[in-house]
Order: structure tokens, then sequence, then C-alpha cells
């Protein structure tokens, strides 16, 4: 092993130039994943600010703190900013540019320059949407629906909707680099049946963001054209018809949120392993499941659409098809489980992290398969039980698989051990914080609250204070990390190469690693997930 | 990992220093190739979602408000369009002779072919320009003005709504400016790699940003092809 000294000089990715040139003009995927994680972290910041917003709104049943119009623009901008500047690129674009040629045994990407060009795009649109919400902001809903977003709203929608047809063509350009990346540029041995599950359930993201981006970048450009250029093509006025941009809105939007999901699920399928010291259980099921999430995912879309006055036998097959997509997640939640099951388990943080993200998807997924029943949805549809579903899988789900991978490959990228005491105390605190937020909300929507209102009838009030404290203490779980991460950069202890002894590609190269990932090509005889012959790790004590 | 000290000061990969064209996170000239062209595809895959969201809008309305796009298509210029799709055609032919040639590595021909491609896709845009002139001259441009009364009035005996012919204004300027925008960067693309191609950066081993860019021509070309029925031809029929 190295000393202290010696691993100080070695030049790493981090160390090997210096100055704001390096990395505004850097093509390194590891330095491009360190911009985009700074990027996404403002925005994530940003998006807060507004939940935090809505929240002390609805703390108490009048509309006391903000007016109805500025409550309309506190929850677009909240969706708007945590959908598109944060949650879409989070994991893909921070640990998925990071880890997915390390593990597949690449230099970098496919195409690095493209790759530094997305994050470009991605910060030319952030721009445009911090310019859009300094001029006043936009009131439409996260989900721009015509004619109120073409025809009526005197807020900036223009310039909202021109910066999310940016950021798609980011978010395209990424996923387009992966599946290059995969197909073309795997190490020797490393045949599709041997990829860590990661680069498996990335690939299936990436073709997402393929075939859905561009129809949501058309959409979004056809009403900006008929606000700017009087276009008629979602106004019914002229015959126009307002339920066909709902359509085309959600044949990218579903999807997207398995855009946001199947990476937190290639986060789990990593950790579940790594702190249970044993194989995947089903490794061929769990890669097909991410493949059939996303071929099915693009054919559920119509499920938001079973009060917009669709036929009740195109509802009865979306309805059908939004279950039978329930069929391969559950697929990967129980392979999570069984491999755990008799497994040597350490409840180390990003374990932690892979815990609640189990529990809380489940919830989030089964409160989906209420969404899908015709009936069930009529009651539902547009009340804070809608809020507390998709938070269960966008939050409960994406985020936390976010966070356990940011700590579990966080000695890989910084190079510094992170404080594991304050890790699971932040863990335990997002969980507590998540649940008390987001599960009042089924009942109050069940109750009857419908979403985006800034007043409520006071006998609601008592879900929507606890709503609000729980959002606080969550508050609190997210700065942490914060904190102590950049703590560690400075303080940390300093990484071994492997701290949790995990297999993996991306753990047999230094920490951090150098500019080029690994000194000669590697040659792969393994299959992934080869637990029993790894060693346990120094780093982490086991708690059966 | 005891190695790892002696690394400390030499870059552990460098570019191929004889092969200036191959960068250095690939093993060879063919791994490259492979993956900017599979890029490429995977690239033209997502311009077709791009343009079927436009295309699946056409397809919803030209089955509602049939007599309206009708009237509207017979409105447009035939003669433009024809002569459109067989420029484009051309300007197919040569980005195909330009392969060729980059493959065979004729230079000068190479640069000649992509010269007269671009020269065709500035007649079609041209000729475009000159189209949406025209409609604009008859107020058949949604944004300036809009009145179809006079599509109302040439037919009588179908009882037009004039708000529904803008519809087919509408899409009709979304799929054409589209497409254009798509000519527009496609001449820059092949302005760049004109320029390449006259510098003598291409040989018969290295000529794959050709073929890429050819790739994207003959989507842009394709795309017309569909839109030139789609929009001009929906019912020609004499007396209809």
């Amino acid at each position: 092993m190295a000393t202290a000294a010696v691993s100080t000089e070695r030049k790493n990715y981090l160390n090997a130039e210096y100055g704001i040139r390096s990395w505004l003009l850097t093509t390194d995927h590891k330095r491009i994943a360190l911009l985009y994680l700074l990027s996404i972290t403002f925005f994530f910041f940003v998006g807060g600010f507004f939940a935090l917003l809505i929240r002390l709104e609805l703390l108490t049943p009048a509309g006391d703190l903000m007016t109805a119009d500025m409550y309309n623009k506190a929850f677009t901008m909240h969706g708007q900013i945590m959908v598109f500047f944060f949650l879409i690129p989070s994991i893909p674009a921070v640990l998925g540019n990071f880890l997915i040629p390390m593990m597949i045994g690449a230099k970098d990407l496919a195409f690095p320059r493209i790759n530094l060009l997305s994050w470009y795009i991605y910060i030319a649109a952030g721009a445009l949407y911090l310019y859009c919400l300094a001029t006043g902001g936009v009131d439409t809903g996260w989900t721009f629906y015509t004619p109120y977003s073409s025809l009526f709203s005197n807020t900036h929608v223009v310039e909202a909707g021109l910066s999310i047809f940016i950021v798609g063509f980011s978010s395209i350009l990424t996923g387009l680099n992966f599946v290059v990346t995969v197909h073309r540029m795997r190490a020797p041995g490393m045949t599709w049946s041997r990829l860590p599950l990661f680069v498996w359930s990335h690939y299936a993201t990436s073709i997402i963001m393929l075939l859905g981006t561009p129809v949501i970048a058309i959409t979004l450009l056809l009403v900006v054209l008929e606000r700017t250029l009087n276009l008629g093509i979602f106004d019914p006025s002229r015959g126009g018809d307002p339920v066909l941009f709902q359509h085309l809105f959600w044949f990218y939007s579903h999807p997207a949120v398995y855009i946001m999901i199947l990476p937190s699920m290639a986060v789990i399928s990593e950790i579940v392993p790594c702190f249970s010291r044993k194989r995947v259980f089903g490794y061929t099921f769990v890669a097909a499941s991410s493949i059939a999430i996303a071929a099915i995912g693009f054919l559920v879309w119509a499920h938001h659409m079973f009060v917009a006055g669709i036929s009740l036998y195109s509802a009865l097959v979306f309805s059908f098809l939004s279950f039978l997509v329930a069929v391969p997640s559950a697929v990967k939640v129980f392979n999570w489980t069984a491999t755990m099951y008799k497994g040597s388990i350490s409840f180390s943080t990003p374990m932690l992290y892979a815990f609640g993200f189990i529990g809380l998807f489940t919830i989030g997924g089964l409160t989906g398969l209420f969404l899908a029943t015709l009936g069930v949805d009529v009651h539902v549809h547009d009340t804070y039980f809608v809020i507390a579903h998709f938070h269960y899988v966008m939050v409960g789900g994406a985020v936390m698989g976010y966070l356990g991978g940011m700590h579990f490959w966080w000695p890989k990228i910084s190079g510094r051990m992170y404080p594991e005491g304050w890790g699971r105390l932040a863990a335990m605190i997002v969980f507590i914080g998540f649940n008390l937020t987001f599960f009042p909300q089924f009942v109050v929507g069940y109750l009857g609250m419908p979403r985006r209102y800034w007043q409520y009838p006071p006998e609601f009030q008592v879900y929507n204070v606890l709503s609000t404290a729980g959002a606080s203490i969550l508050a609190v779980g997210y700065l942490l990390p914060m904190v102590y991460l950049l703590w560690s950069l400075r303080y940390g202890k300093p990484a071994p190469d492997n701290p949790w002894q995990a297999t993996g590609l991306e753990w047999k190269t230094p920490s951090p690693p150098p500019t080029f990932n690994f000194e000669e090509t590697p040659v792969v005889t393994w299959e992934a997930y080869e637990y029993e012959t790894m060693p346990l790790p120094d780093e982490v004590t086991l708690e059966r | 990992m005891s190695d790892r000290a002696g690394t400390g000061t030499t870059p552990l990969a460098v570019e191929h220093e004889d092969r200036p064209e191959l960068r250095h996170h690939f093993a060879d000239v063919v791994q490259q190739r492979n993956a900017a062209s599979l890029g490429m595809w995977w690239f033209l895959g997502t311009e077709i979602m791009f343009f079927g969201g436009m295309f699946c809008g056409y397809l919803v309305y030209r089955r509602a408000y049939f007599p309206e796009f009708a009237a509207g298509s017979k409105s447009l210029s035939l003669i433009a369009g024809t002569v459109n799709t067989a420029v484009l055609i051309c300007s197919s032919l040569t980005v195909a002779l330009a392969v060729r040639a980059s493959q065979l590595g004729k230079r000068k021909l190479l640069v000649n072919l992509l010269l007269a491609t671009m020269f065709f896709g500035v007649c079609f845009l041209g000729i475009k320009g000159y189209e949406w002139h025209d409609e604009y001259v008859h107020h058949h441009v949604p944004t300036f003005y809009f009145n179809a009364h006079d599509l109302v009035t040439d037919n009588p005996n179908l009882h037009l709504d004039p708000q529904r012919t803008k519809i087919f204004y509408s899409l009709y300027f979304a799929l054409t400016g589209v497409h254009a925008l798509h000519m527009i960067v496609g001449l820059g693309i092949f302005s760049v790699i004109t320029f390449m191609a006259w510098r003598g950066r291409f040989s018969p081993e290295y000529h794959t940003p050709i073929e890429i860019a050819g790739l994207y021509w003959h989507f842009v070309d394709i795309v017309w092809i569909y839109l030139f029925p789609l929009l001009y031809l929906i019912d020609r029929r004499p007396g209809a």
C-alpha cells in the first residue's frame, strides 16, 4: 500500500492540472461529472428554497404568506427546477458520467467533447431559467398545460419553455454518449452479461433519454411558437386540441420518471450486494427488468389523463399497461431483498440509504397502482395523494439513491472518507424527515385536499403542520451531507483504493483515479459481483 | 499497488502520436469510426422522435379537418415543391459520391462534390424562402395578418372554417421551418468539412466526418421526402 506521502504526490484527475481553464475546458469525464455535481447542487437548493416557501404557506389554512399568483409560481418553479435541472441530470450526469467509463474499463466516454458540450448546454439553459426566475417566473405548473400556457398566462412561459427545450439537448447528448460508450468502449472480456447492473440501468435510462426527450423538445417548442408566432396547434378556439398537448407532454414526461428512478435503481444494485457480501440475486432478471421498464414505460403515458376526456377503452388499456410496468420494478425489489437474505449485512451509510430506497420506493410504487386503477384515480386525481405518491418515488426513491451513491463512491471521487457516524445520522434524519413530510399528504389527499391551492379548509391543518415540520427536518438531513462531505475534502481520512472491498473495475483504480483511469486496459475474466472471492472490508463493521 | 509510486510523474496515457486523428481513448481507428457512426445513427433516431411529435399532430388534425387541409395543400406551389424535391435528391447524390470520393482519396473531386451539395442546399433554401414570401403576400402566415378567406371563397361547396385552415398553416410552417433549420445546420457542418477536405485532412483511412455528416444530410433529405407528399399532395385530384 502506498504511503500517505506518496499518495499526495501521485498524479490523479484532481491534481493533474490546476486553474479555472483546466476545469472549464476539460474533456475528462470525471471532471465533467464534478462540474455537473456543482451545478445540480446549486439548482437543488434553488428548488428546495421554493419547496420551503410552499411548505411555509401551507402551515396555516389561510393564504397569508404569499398571494395566489406567487404561490402558483412557487410550485411551478419548484417542480421545473427539481425535475429538469436536478433529478434528470442528477445520477446520470454525475455518478454515471464518473463511473460508466471506469466500470467498463474505458479511458473515457466515447465522445468527451460532446460530454463537455452537454454541460455547457445545461449551464446555458440554467442561466436562461434563472433569468426567467429573476424577471418574474412562470406560473403554468411544471406541466405547461395548454391553453393556459399558450394563451392566458401572463408570466414568462417562453423563457421557461425555451430553457427546458435547451436543457433537453444536454440530456440527449448524455444519453447518446452513454449508449455509444456501452456499445463500443467495453474492455476486452467485458461482455454484456458481465456488465455491472449500474451500467445496464444507465443503458436503459439513456434509451429513454434518446427517444423521449426529443418529443418534449418539439412539444415545448410548439407552445413557444404558439405564444410568440401565434401558431394555433393547441388552441381550442381554432379547432386545436389541448389534449394532444397532454399526450405529447406525457409521452416524454412519464418515461422521464423512469429517467429519474432507473439510475437510482442502478446505485442500489451496486450497494446492496456490496454491503450484503453476496452476489446479486438473479443478475439476468435485474438487468432485463431495466430494459423492460424502459420499454413498457413508453406505453403508459395516458394514465395521467384518465379524467381529461380520453375514451374509456384507451383508458382501460393504459390502466392495464400501467399495472404491467410495476412487474419489472417489483422484480428488482424482490431481487434486492433476496440478495440480502442470509447475507453478511452491515449498516453502513450507503446501505442505510439503500434500505430507505427499497422501503420508500415500494410505497411509492404501490400507491402508483392505486392511481393506475381507473375508479380510484377519479377519486384521488389532482389531490395530495398524487403529490405524496410521486414524491415517494422521486424523493424517497431517486434522491435517496443519489445520496446513497454519493456516499458509496465519495472515497473514489474525492480520495477521502466521509465521517461514518455523521453519515448514518444524516441518513436517519433524511428518512424520518421524508416520511413525516410526505406520509400525511397521502392521508390529506385521500380526504380530498386538492393540489396547487394556497388555501385549504382548517380541518386539514394538522396534516399540513406535520408535513411542514417534516420538511424542516428533511432540510437538515440534506444540509448535513453538504457540510460533512465538504469537511471531509480537507479533514477526511485518505481513502484506500477499495474501502468497501467492492467488486467492479472502478475500485481497481487508485482513489482518486488518474486522468486516464487505467494504466493499461484491463482484461475481464470474471463475472460481476463475485463477492465470495473478496476479503471483508476494514472500513465497515459487520453487525448481523 | 506498489508500482503506483513510480507513475507519479509520467502521464499514464498519451494521444496516439503516430495517428493525430485517433483520439486517445480509442484503441484503434475502427473502434473510433464505429463509435462515431453509431452515435450518428442514434442521433438520427432522436431526430425521428423530434419530427415525430409534429407528424403526430399532423396526423390527428388531418384526419379531423380534412377539407381544410386539402384546401390549404392546394394553395401551396406544386412546382416549387417538386423542384425542391428534385434539388434535394440531387444533393443526396452528390453527398453519396463525395463519400465515395473520400474513400478513394480524391481530394479535388471531394471538395467539388461537397461544394455542389452546399450549392443544392442553398438553392433549396432559396426556393423555400420564395415560397414563404409568396404565402406572406397572400396572408397565409399565421403570425402576420392571417387571412384565409380566399380559400373559403375558392372552395364554396366545402364550407371551410377559416380558423381550422390556420392549423394547417401552423403545422406547415412549423414542419418546413424546423426542416429548414436542419438544412441551415447541415450547411454549417458541410462548410466545416469542406474546409477540412480542402486542407487535405481526409484520407482513405480516415474520412469518418464525411460519412457521418453525409448520414445527417441524407436524413434531412428523407424528412423532406415525407414532407412533400404530406403537405403538397394531400388532395390534388382535378376538380376535387
